[in-house]
């Protein structure tokens, strides 16, 4: 058991409950809330999220938790976001129009567009088993990503991706038909990836607790 | 040309606490209990699971909401569950007890709006279609309700053209014709379906054999759910002594001890392997 207090946000979306149980097997002890006090004195956080990125900013101001997340991702203390929560880590989204995000890394969200042929075989959302690979050997020592081999398979569901403006930060790259993008992103003690570990098999399972052991 | 990395998905057909198959989605033989199953595919390098609660729509759902509980403690691979899903709330207890996503059929024909509620509250990608095919004498196939029992009339391409402009995420569909019988996937109903929608086609019904697989990615599959060829190879390894005469289901198959000779036993490392030599990605 790892003694670190890990909060999940509870903002009505997404995944948290999966997340939870993924913690739970690699020993890390979550609670689910969405009260701002639980949520500044927790020694990690997580901000799972699925669905749409408007609706996903507007819960966490309905909740009062914007400013809560961003003196948060401050203190230097582990902050992660899975999927939309990695989304919401950027300053906007292109999704329905632009809505703006957290702001805490530089960029911007955009959609999967390709050039189809007929039938049309890229297929939106991607669903689907994916790898992940870095560019720079032994890029992923000390991060949440140490201990996976460089282009491992995690499981994939967006149809958005994000584009940070500063490539250098940049944790682990993917590829959908022949764009590349980034699939997971690290800028001091803020992680967000766009797959889901905690559906991702034993490996997934793994980065949850390597992601508390390893911040810096 | 971009090769997408196809899913191999065990389809978990739950009545009561048990698993069960049938043929033509009919006729249905338990075979052991839904947890062994899952967790032995989940170790043997299943991609997805996807359970159905074949007869939700008469009993109630309790049974189904502690499978994926269990299931969703030791299994980290993502989780379908359908079967009588007829409210948001519905959805909400699924996906509360430890669904990814869950799968429409009746409802979702019964008001097409339930499909739309359903995208925006919960995201697209939480919500698969759920397509039970039977092809009628004009050559068409028609959508059913009701595990193929009642036909709607409503036209498949039509249907998915729908689904996809109303937010499902995902199609799965089945050829009810196909279905247990393991003599392959009904190939002209998968092209028809891959030729028009974006959104990712889940094929299931009749898969007998590697080769059926490799068939269905042919004609546009993005993932094959296989019941029959798995869980025949499977039920021998688990102990099912606990199953008796008062759980749900025919249990005379158990109970003989039969051998279903008509099939080779297969594992799903094996199915891996024969796609990767057939040039066909998937995760290994």
């Amino acid at each position: 058991m790892i003694n670190k207090n890990v909060v999940i946000i509870d903002y009505g979306l997404g995944n948290m409950f999966s997340i939870s149980q993924a913690c739970s097997k690699v020993g890390l002890k979550t609670t689910i809330t969405s009260d701002p006090n639980i949520i500044c004195n927790s020694d990690a956080l997580i901000l799972p999220g699925v669905g749409a990125f408007g609706d996903a900013m507007k819960s966490l101001e309905q909740l009062n938790l914007i400013d809560t997340i961003r003196d948060f991702a401050k203190t230097g203390k582990p902050f992660l976001g899975i999927c939309l929560g990695m989304q919401l880590l950027f300053n906007e989204s292109e999704e329905f129009g632009t809505h703006k995000g957290l702001g805490l890394i530089e960029g911007k969200i955009h959609k999967f567009r390709f050039t189809q042929t007929e039938p049309k075989c890229i297929k939106i959302p991607q669903i689907q088993w994916n790898k992940i690979y870095f560019k720079i050997e032994n890029a992923w020592n000390d991060t949440s990503l140490s201990g996976v081999e460089n282009n491992s398979f995690m499981y994939f569901v967006h149809s958005y991706y994000a584009k940070p403006h500063d490539e250098s930060l940049i944790l682990s790259y993917s590829k959908y038909a022949d764009l590349e993008y980034c699939s997971s992103v690290k800028k001091n003690n803020i992680t967000g990836i766009q797959f889901h570990p905690e559906k991702s098999g034993e490996l997934g399972i793994n980065i949850y607790k390597n992601w508390i052991i390893k911040n810096k | 040309m971009y090769k997408k990395n196809i899913r191999i998905i065990t389809r978990l057909d739950i009545k009561g606490p048990n698993l069960v198959k049938g043929i033509h989605l009919e006729g249905l033989r338990v075979l052991g209990k839904p947890e062994d199953f899952a967790k032995f595919y989940y170790d043997s390098g299943a991609d997805e699971i996807f359970f159905q609660d074949i007869v939700a729509s008469l009993y109630d759902r309790n049974s189904l909401k502690d499978i994926i509980a269990q299931t969703a403690k030791n299994i980290f691979i993502p989780i379908t569950v359908g079967g009588g899903l007829r409210t948001i709330q519905d959805i909400n207890q699924v996906l509360r007890s430890g669904a990814d996503k869950v799968s429409i059929n009746t409802a979702g024909l019964k008001n097409p709006n339930f499909i739309y509620d359903a995208a925006n509250k919960f995201g697209s990608s939480t919500i698969v279609v759920a397509i039970e095919a039977i092809k009628q004498t004009n050559g068409e196939y028609h959508c059913f309700i009701d595990n193929g029992r009642e036909e709607t009339g409503v036209e498949v391409k039509k249907w998915a053209r729908e689904v996809e402009q109303l937010g499902a995420g995902e199609i799965i569909i089945t050829s009810v014709d196909k279905e247990g019988t393991k003599e392959g996937l009904d190939v002209e109903l998968i092209s028809q379906i891959s030729n028009i929608v974006t959104i990712p086609i889940i094929v299931h019904g009749g898969v007998g054999s590697m080769n059926d697989i490799k068939i269905g990615i042919e004609a546009g599959a993005d993932g094959v759910a296989i019941a029959s060829l798995l869980h025949y190879s499977t039920y021998a390894k688990f102990n099912n002594s606990e199953i008796t005469e008062h759980n749900e289901g025919n249990l005379s198959f158990l109970k003989n001890k039969s051998k279903n000779n008509s099939l080779k036993s297969i594992t799903i490392n094996e199915i891996k392997d024969f796609l990767l030599d057939n040039y066909i990605s998937c995760r290994k």
